[in-house]
């Protein structure tokens, strides 16, 4: 018999904020955290936008002083940072903390990641190339490993139960959550920290993903570069940040008498099978993560209220998307509204999965689904459907489902209810 | 305090985020100021880049204290 899992707890960083409270504000406003790239010197690259994560003492912005010493933020690469940030925020907002021993075996982390200390790598790389091995770091490996992440989390909180880390692109925050939830579902764990996290703006980040012809370079309008499902949309706008949520077996959860936001009733994935980094046209792979998330949720296609959707503001991407969630609705798309967050903050690829699962869940606790930005001329194949265009819409949203897609093709999905007792 | 050991005790104090009158003479890098193994290597890998020395891997295994850091680079200095 399989246990019933419930969010019990957010955090997030993001574009948008140091927080999840600023972000989600900011979100439901309508703003944009896409700007000129600040951290990196962008003049030789091809494109010089991206969504950073505002740093700095401000009210809002994210202080990593507030999580960790300097000597501790030396040794951990940036996405890291966020991780930390997000999980402290989340587990803080649960009000959960492992004191017993028998608590701390059964409480986890799975936060994933899709490239996690590309920045390091890079610095890394330069140092061995110009100063010699002997200069390297002892802290380079484990500031940069993807699972470290999860691993300094663990440490932090004395999590001493699963201690795990998806690397599957920009599925891997998505991925994440649904298999930490399987992990409590399952009885390996009481209590799972899961999500994402990624820093990968740098400019071997920028140079890659823009030699993919994947980022847009509508260099000189940045807060109109990330424009999913219109017409005039040429790429992603890569994004930084982590968004990670407390997964809690339900009977754990009321025995301790915590707030519970809504439940997890659906994970889906799948593969395409096809291409490192475009899905097919029909997106069938998105479809069938899509069904499988509905099917064991035990859902009707009329069922599902909000999407937010993977909508990376791609042409191929978008468009597959949407001809895959028609089809996942029987054509029946009256009752959905589907918005794409990345409008708002860029693609956070590891972290993407994370952070839009914390929004699904979020729409559902306000009842209210965040926009779209930028959708001035939607795709003609977008008739007859309520993408969300430009202003937060106030809904009934019982169940939210939330799309990730990654290169490699490697798709999830996964579907929160509003939580009744 | 000679020149050398003053410049060990700042890189001690940076790179261990500590007070620079917690790093006395006869502290331990890693049972009195907190140092982990990797901690060790790096501080190393400091003096090495302040003093434009090379240290070896034997003689880095010896240097556990303030005073046995500031006894191998002063030997340095002198045969220099």
């Amino acid at each position: 018999m399989l246990r019933r899992v419930v969010v019990t707890g957010l955090g997030a960083v993001s574009p948008l904020g140091g927080n999840l409270k600023t972000t989600w504000d900011r979100l439901i406003s309508g703003h944009s955290g896409i700007g000129k790239v600040q951290r990196c010197d962008t003049t030789d690259l091809p494109v010089s936008i991206g969504g950073e994560v505002p740093m700095g003492e401000e009210p809002g912005q994210l202080n990593v002083d507030d999580y960790l010493s300097g000597k501790e933020q030396r040794k951990v690469d940036t996405f890291i940072h966020f991780a930390i940030a997000a999980s402290d925020q989340a587990l803080a907002d649960s009000g959960y903390k492992a004191e017993t021993e028998e608590q701390q075996d059964r409480s986890g982390v799975m936060v994933g990641s899709g490239i996690g200390g590309l920045p390091g790598i890079y610095d890394a790389s330069i140092t061995l190339k110009e100063r010699g091995a002997r200069r390297v770091s002892p802290f380079f490996i484990p500031s940069t490993l993807v699972n470290l992440a999860s691993g300094n989390i663990s440490i932090r909180n004395q999590f001493r139960g699963p201690n795990h880390a998806t690397v599957t692109a920009c599925s891997a925050g998505a991925h994440a959550i649904g298999d930490a939830a399987r992990m409590i579902a399952f009885g390996d764990a009481d209590v799972m920290l899961a999500g994402g996290a990624e820093s990968a703006i740098c400019p071997i980040g920028i140079a890659g993903f823009a030699a993919a012809r994947a980022l847009s370079t509508r260099n000189d309008e940045p807060e109109k570069a990330s424009r999913p499902w219109d017409i005039h949309r040429d790429g992603f706008v890569m994004g930084e940040g982590s968004g990670v949520m407390v997964l809690e077996d339900l009977e754990h959860a009321k025995k301790r008498g915590a707030k519970i936001y809504a439940e997890v009733v659906g994970y889906g994935l799948s593969g395409d099978a096809h291409h490192v980094t475009s899905p097919p046209d029909d997106a069938h792979g998105a479809y069938r993560a899509m069904k499988m998330a509905r099917e064991r949720a035990g859902l009707n296609p009329e069922d599902i209220d909000y999407i937010n959707a993977h909508g990376t503001s791609t042409p191929a991407g978008d468009l597959g998307e949407l001809r895959a969630i028609k089809r996942f609705l029987d054509g029946k798309t009256d009752h959905v509204s589907i918005s794409s967050t990345k409008s708002a903050i860029g693609h956070l690829l590891g972290a993407a999965g994370g952070i839009e699962a914390v929004f699904s869940v979020k729409a559902i606790e306000n009842q209210i689904a965040p926009p779209t930005l930028n959708l001035d001329e939607p795709e003609p194949e977008s008739e007859g459907i309520d993408l969300v265009p430009h202003k937060a819409k106030e809904r009934k949203i019982t169940y939210a489902m939330s799309n990730s897609f990654g290169f490699g093709g490697t798709n999830s999905s996964l579907i929160f209810k509003k939580f009744e007792s | 305090m000679s020149d050398i050991a003053n410049r060990v005790k700042k890189i001690v104090a940076e790179h261990l985020s500590i007070e620079e009158d917690k790093v006395v003479a006869s502290a331990n890098f890693s049972e009195d100021l907190g140092a982990d193994s990797l901690d060790t290597v790096e501080l190393v890998m400091a003096f090495e880049e302040e003093f434009g020395v090379d240290i070896p891997d034997d003689a880095a295994e010896k240097i556990l204290t303030v005073q046995d850091a500031v006894d191998f680079l002063s030997e340095q200095s002198k045969a220099a």
